[in-house]
């Protein structure tokens, strides 16, 4: 069933275009049957799962290698699932309302449904080469994705910049996941958590899965390209930046860290850029203008959290950091909707020009209301309960050092996160004299249609609902983390815990938070002259650019065009390569045999005079004759030897280089030219020399030096009873070594479609018209 | 190019011949001298006779196809050869033989490597065709 409904992710976006052009807008709720289904199993499956019974499937792929197709459904899947498959729905149905009617819509949901499919891949996937697979899926749907305006230079660069980040660190994170795996002994990645593997080995491996992660889940200094990849249309950004993609990496981390967290630097090395990136993601959105940008630095703030929580290993921390998953996808999916109502209805997200919307568009407003107060962690809300949880983990100490800077990271970013919160309902909604006196009151902006806010509102609804009621979502988050970490011990999420330190500690952040952003304007300035230390983006250009650079000298040093260094490259290689084998081997010991017959010595010395013909020869056109003279006088040897087959093949292939030597000769002076530079001259004597001696010595040494019996042996036996054929060199073609045959023709076609591709542009570059 | 009249009326006399040859050696290639690759080379030799009597053009009217549709089916019959057995639960490749008594014709021994090598056969001569129609065609032009 897991795997039915991966392949209905995938034939439902294969079919979208071709549904796009019937149904138009419709190809949303088609597509959002994928996810919807998905829901509707994950819920289906959910007490079993909670009960320690996940689901699971197999399907052998490449076992040798420890990949199969292994899927499975356990607890915090089931949380993942509902993030992934849940919040997918209404985004499609967001989607709906959000684009008019345009060509290329068709491609938009086919590539959102194919990331939707990936990502649920990801949280599915009991192989980590299977998970590493669909984790590059969502790479590579996802450049599509913040792409999608292909006509748009910056569009590109954005995805490019995500793609090349993300990319670089899941190689990383590949080498990890086979250190890990082959520590462990075995790719199954609940297994490989069950019994975990230690040592150096195994501590080099999930550091370097780390990479992965950090890349993926933009933390510092990858940060960076998560507000890029801000040029995706806002439904991409609140799907791929809020609840999904961004979030691989902190389940990657989530699932390792109860194994791992122990193993050498991990929860110091999490926890640290966890907490740096919660204060400098906050920090950066206190200076946005733009509504999109202040969400997505908002996004990264909110993820370096999540990996303190999700990535120290503790217990109670971790289940904190389910709640905030929760949390976090709810909110957050619902301000990345509003952005892209505010935007639609009044046709720009610069805070700088929205004035009065909050009259205007009054439901939306509160929409926003109720989702950033939960982000600012505000009672009684969703965020609420998970910040408490979050303090109340860290508040108990005996984690070691590493506790107190968690505590007062996740404090200082709460404060941070409530000034970015204030500040996006402000400067979204509020009244703002100054900006309506420059004319901008958005007067133009209508209330959107119910439908259009419908997903949003949505998930405002649940964010009160679970804040108030939370032990709706306890039997959920007890059994997520404790799918995570069998040592976490099943709590209640209360809303009111009475007044202990984690409530007091809430109350200093909301009043820091009230006062940072009532000094909004001299925060903003303080930034602007602030010369930021480290630029991860420009850092970033510096190596693309670089590297560039390196490449183009490295093929300009080894790909100079001079057909000379290149042949002379290739023999002397010839020549080194096999030497130390054949002066090991000693050099062969002549048996005085100089010819077995008299037809054979003739034969050869035919040859040879060809062969010493073609060397001598001042004209090319008589230099080929003497090569195909050389060519026709090795299959006349191979008749004498019988081997018809041979003769047969060489014979015909010397015809026909021969015509292509003449087809070509034609572009080429008569004569050789006469080299007046005679160092040169004699530097490809010397080579060619030196390349004949070789060859002749090394080919008798080759004769003489065989240890096992010859294979042909084995396959004159075996061709007819195993093949039914008794043409041994046939069969070797077709039937025992057909795969390389196979390999050869493919090799053949090419190059046959490499010649008319040149030729074609050849003849494009002159301006000729294309022969029809 | 400057054709042959002479060249170019005795191609026509044996071209066929010489195809009936290349499909004899295609066909006979499993036991005696021959096979895909030998066959198609005899047949590439054919468009070359052909080629230097009459030029890209008569290459062009002998061999109605176009070079890409040999390629392309050539391939896909070797592919397709070899994952029929794959998809059967056996390995990539692996061979089968028939012998089936054919009325007239009689004893006819079939294995499945053929359609691999007729596979072959269609990609070699592709190859040539393709050289011959595109190289050639690109002689000639500089030529004029």
């Amino acid at each position: 069933m897991l795997l039915a409904l991966l392949g209905l992710h995938a034939v439902l976006a294969a079919a979208a275009p071709a549904v796009s052009r019937r149904l138009g807008r419709g190809v949303f709720a088609v597509c959002a049957v994928a996810p919807a289904a998905t829901v509707a199993y994950a819920l289906a499956r959910a007490p079993a799962a909670f009960d320690g019974a996940p689901a699971s499937e197999t399907v052998a792929w490449a076992g040798r290698l420890g990949l199969d197709l292994q899927l499975r459904l356990d607890a915090f899947a089931v949380l993942m699932v509902l993030l992934v498959s849940g919040i997918g729905v209404l985004i499609f149905a967001y989607c709906a309302w959000y684009f008019g009617p345009r060509p290329d819509l068709g491609r938009f949901a086919a590539t959102l449904l194919a990331f939707a499919g990936s990502m649920l891949g990801v949280v599915l996937a009991d192989n980590v080469l299977v998970l590493y697979v669909f984790w590059e899926l969502t790479t590579v749907t996802s450049y599509l994705l913040i792409g999608f305006d292909h006509e748009k230079g910056s569009a590109r660069a954005a995805a490019l910049q995500g793609l090349l980040v993300t990319a670089a660190g899941g190689l990383a994170m590949l080498a990890g996941l086979v250190v890990l795996g082959e520590a462990a002994g075995t790719y199954t990645l609940s297994a490989m958590l069950a019994d975990p593997p230690a040592g150096g080995a195994a501590t080099a491996g999930a550091l370097l899965a780390l990479g992965g992660a950090f890349t993926k889940s933009a933390q510092v200094p990858f940060h960076f390209w998560l507000a890029g990849a801000m040029a995706a249309p806002t439904p991409v950004s609140a799907y791929l930046h809020s609840a999904t993609m961004v979030k691989a990496g902190v389940y990657l981390v989530a699932r390792l860290a109860p194994a791992f967290a122990l193993l050498g630097g991990w929860r110091e090395l999490v926890v640290g850029v966890g907490v740096a990136t919660m204060l400098l993601g906050g920090w950066r959105a206190l200076r946005q203008h733009d509504l999109k940008l202040l969400l997505a630095y908002g996004t990264v703030s909110q993820l370096g959290f999540m990996m303190i929580l999700l990535g120290a290993g503790v217990p109670e921390a971790t289940r904190a950091g389910a709640v905030l998953l929760l949390a976090h996808g709810a909110f957050k999916a619902a301000l990345f909707m509003v952005v892209g109502i505010v935007d639609h209805q009044a046709g720009t997200r610069d805070l700088r020009r929205l004035s009065g919307l909050g009259r205007r568009m009054p439901a939306t407003f509160w929409v926003a209301v109720v989702a950033a107060a939960s982000m600012a962690g505000l009672p009684p809300l969703f965020g609420f309960v998970a910040k408490e949880a979050a303090f109340e983990a860290y508040l108990h100490g005996g984690i070691g050092p590493i506790g107190p800077i968690a505590l007062g990271g996740m404090a200082l970013g709460s404060v941070l996160t409530f000034a970015y919160s204030a500040r996006f309902v402000w400067g979204a909604f509020a009244d703002k004299p100054d900006v309506a006196r420059a004319g901008h009151d958005g007067a133009g902006a209508h209330a959107p249609p119910a439908a259009f806010l419908a997903p949003a509102a949505l998930l405002a609804v649940v964010t009160v609902a679970i804040g108030v009621l939370p032990s709706f979502a306890a039997g959920l988050v007890n059994a997520a983390a404790a799918a995570l970490d069998p040592a976490v011990e099943p709590g209640t999420l209360a809303l009111w815990h009475g007044f202990n330190l984690a409530l007091w500690l809430s109350a200093l952040v909301i009043v820091a938070g009230v006062a940072l952003f009532a000094r909004r304007r001299e925060v903003e300035h303080l930034q602007a002259r602030l010369p930021s230390m480290v630029d991860a983006a420009q850092a970033y250009h510096g190596l693309v650019k670089g590297l560039n650079r390196g490449a183009d000298r490295v093929t300009g040093l080894v790909q100079n065009g001079s057909l000379p260094v290149y042949l002379g490259t290739i023999l002397l290689t010839v020549v080194a390569l096999p030497l130390p084998a054949l002066l090991s081997g000693g050099l062969p010991t002549p048996d005085g045999v100089v010819a077995e017959s008299l037809l054979q010595l003739a034969v050869i010395g035919g040859v040879a005079v060809a062969a010493i013909g073609t060397v001598l020869a001042r004209r090319r056109f008589a230099a080929v004759l003497f090569l195909g003279g050389v060519g026709y006088g090795v299959a006349i040897l191979f008749v004498v030897q019988g081997a018809p087959d041979l003769a047969l093949t060489q014979l015909l292939v010397e015809t026909l280089s021969l015509v292509v030597f003449v087809l070509v000769l034609r572009h080429l002076p008569e004569n050789f030219e006469v080299h007046h530079w005679r160092l040169g001259q004699a530097f490809r004597r010397a080579v060619a020399g030196l390349v004949g001696v070789f060859v002749f010595v090394f080919v008798l040494a080759a004769g003489q030096a065989r240890t096992s019996p010859p294979v042909s042996e084995a396959y004159l036996a075996q061709a007819l009873p195993e093949a039914g054929g008794r043409n041994v060199v046939n069969v070797i073609l077709v039937d025992f070594r057909g795969f390389d045959t196979l390999g050869e023709i493919t090799v053949l076609a090419v190059a046959a479609l490499g010649i008319a591709g040149l030729v074609r542009a050849r003849r494009r570059e002159r301006g000729d018209e294309e022969p029809a | 190019m400057p054709g042959s009249l002479i060249l170019d009326t005795v191609t026509r006399a044996v071209f066929h011949t010489i195809w009936v040859l290349s499909l004899y050696l295609l066909f006979a290639g499993h036991n005696a001298p021959g096979g895909g690759f030998v066959g198609g080379l005899v047949g590439g030799a054919a468009l070359v006779l052909r080629y230097a009597g009459a030029g890209s053009d008569g290459v062009r009217q002998a061999v109605r196809l176009r070079p890409e549709a040999l390629l392309g089916g050539g391939l896909l019959l070797a592919g397709a050869t070899g994952l029929a057995p794959w998809l059967a639960g056996r390995e990539f490749l692996s061979s089968a033989s028939l012998d089936i008594a054919v009325p007239i014709v009689g004893e006819v021994h079939a294995t499945s490597a053929l359609p691999f090598d007729i596979g072959v056969y269609l990609v070699v001569v592709g190859l040539v065709l393709g050289a011959l129609v595109t190289l050639g065609a690109e002689e000639e032009q500089e030529e004029a």
